[in-house]
């Protein structure tokens, strides 16, 4: 993990509620897709952890989502100004249960993640195949540019307005895949950990207080113990994922 | 001595600086980040007899200059605590460090504590009977002087190294406490704890945290703290640590002003990583702005 100030490059809407924030900095903590960072803003006591999207280089792509006053405030910032951040949290994806044709599954703001891994699956000859689901048509986002990085793009819509109607499970029946990667909602994630065949990873989002394994605000019971989502998640293999209602 | 120096209990501390229960771990994970050896010491995670999940989640959530916690004393119990975490601290921090403990009946403080004796690296035991966030035991015993003073006699006949109590600010009269506490022999006092609190998510209008209430920390609650301190360090004879939302050099040198004879950082250390640190890094240059020579001269300065 690190702690610096990055310069933001570009604060760019994509949806009505979701922007794309590019940031220059020291990105060397940052190892793997999957990972997040967690941004201070000026008057708020807890950081926003936020999940990397993409890095080239010394530039890191946030996709976020306005849903309270922190990201209303962070919608507001222009390029030029600086955010502090700690990098490099969290576990991320392994690469290396792939297999040659991996299933990436992203629903709403779940999809940011899986376009670096994606990019990164591919570059190590996979090919991969996307399932990204979203609320209605005006809310899809970066479904191009997965298919510009090479992977099969299945779209899906909960109100029809798009690909297939329903969520992403819908879409699986019929899908032939090595592995597949997963993030979004909760109920998405147990939808998924549910009908998807073989075996996964998993990423999953809760409430956090410090980000790094500190505080113990993020904790959650596994078939191997209790683990924190910020430090040895957010990712958890489908086997050790357990569900207690 | 040096400027920063101080001595808790009968134990010299390199500078006044202690990052609080339950936002440092047992150390390593902040090892990883600094040098941890620059801290007076630290104070580890709230130990049980058994080990605890703690709360369902959510047990976090955003307050005005501040947050809400409901962790719940989760903690791999003193058995694997004095296995796995002591040991693993060894390499990384060579002074004594602060064990807190925390029970749901007199007789579990007491066998924690006793367990704790035995090893050398513990400098002090800091007995919180102070956590608002389970049921049936931790605040309970906080609350009142006559079982404040029955734990602290408990733990007092069980170890001989320095124990500190721990306290709550969900009191009336905290200095009474505080006094119970002297009275049945403690070496110090420390506090305060959070201040009971809780939020409503106004789209769900349920409670946020799972167990509905938790405790308030962080810069909302510094000018509560301090007061408490300068009521609990008129009170009492033994030391005083001043803690609750203390995140800069001069919140620690006006916590020692109202009495406190260490401070402790919580919440800030979860906001900011390197706070413990970049702080002690600071006192100097705040106590020459200030005209301090030695941050021992101060404590309870305000009280004369």
């Amino acid at each position: 993990m690190k702690q610096s100030a990055f310069t933001i490059i570009e604060n760019k809407q994509l949806t009505d509620s979701i922007l794309r924030l590019r940031l220059q900095g020291d990105t060397s903590a940052v190892t793997a897709p999957g990972q997040f960072v967690n941004v201070l803003l000026e008057g708020r006591f807890l950081r926003r952890p936020i999940s990397v999207c993409d890095m080239e280089g010394d530039v890191l792509t946030l996709i976020y989502k306005v849903v309270g006053r922190g990201t209303e405030q962070l919608r507001a910032m222009v390029p030029g100004e600086r955010l502090d951040l700690l990098t490099g949290l969290g576990n991320g994806y392994d690469l290396s249960a792939a297999g040659p044709n991996p299933l990436v599954i992203g629903g709403g703001v779940g999809v940011p993640p899986m376009y670096w891994l994606t990019k990164r699956l591919i570059a190590a000859g996979c090919r991969v195949t996307a399932v990204l689901g979203f609320n209605t048509a005006d809310e899809i986002f970066y479904d191009d540019l997965f298919r510009a990085l090479g992977a099969e793009v299945i779209l899906t819509t909960a109100d029809g307005s798009r690909g297939i109607r329903g969520f992403v499970t819908d879409a699986l029946p019929g899908l032939s895949y090595s592995y597949y990667y997963a993030c979004g909602p909760e109920p998405m994630l147990k939808a998924v950990w549910r009908a998807a065949q073989g075996s996964g990873q998993l990423s999953f989002e809760k409430r956090m207080g410090c980000g790094f394994g500190a505080c113990m605000g993020c904790s959650c019971r596994t078939v191997t113990g209790s683990k924190r989502i910020c430090r040895e998640g957010p990712v958890l293999t489908k086997e050790e994922i357990r569900w207690d209602d | 001595m040096g400027r920063l120096n101080v001595t808790l209990c009968g134990i010299e501390l390199d500078n006044p600086v202690i990052p609080a229960s339950g936002t440092f771990g047992y150390g390593y994970e902040f090892a990883e980040l600094y040098d941890i050896n620059v801290l007076g010491t630290f104070s580890c995670k709230g130990t049980t007899l058994a080990p605890r999940f703690g709360n369902e989640t959510p047990r976090i959530t955003e307050a005005p200059a501040g947050m809400i916690n409901a962790v719940g004393l989760q903690n791999p119990g003193v058995e694997q605590v004095i296995a796995r975490e002591l040991p693993r601290l060894k390499s990384v921090f060579r002074k004594p460090m602060m064990a807190n403990v925390s029970g749901f009946s007199v007789e579990e403080y007491a066998a924690v504590c006793q367990k704790l004796d035995r090893e050398p690296q513990v400098g002090w035991l800091e007995v919180n009977i102070s956590c608002p966030n389970v049921h049936g035991g931790g605040m309970s015993f906080g609350t009142d002087p006559r079982q404040a003073a029955e734990v602290t006699r408990a733990v007092k006949a069980v170890t001989t190294k320095p124990v500190i109590m721990k306290l709550s600010p969900n009191v009336t009269d905290i200095a009474a406490v505080a006094r119970a506490c002297e009275e049945a022999g403690a070496d110090g006092i420390s506090l305060i704890n959070t201040l009971m609190a809780m939020r409503i998510d106004l789209k769900t209008r349920r409670p946020i945290l799972a167990n509905t209430t938790g405790g308030l920390s962080g810069p909302a609650v510094f000018p509560v703290a301090l007061r408490m301190v300068w009521q609990v360090a008129r009170a009492v004879s033994i030391p005083v640590i001043g803690l609750g939302g203390v995140s800069s050099a001069e919140d620690v040198i006006e916590m020692m002003l109202a009495g406190a004879t260490a401070v402790e950082i919580g919440a800030a250390n979860l906001r900011e990583p390197f706070i413990c640190r970049d702080i002690i890094a600071d006192l100097p240059r705040v106590m020459d702005r200030l005209g301090i020579d030695n941050l021992r001269d101060i404590i309870g300065g305000a009280n004369q």
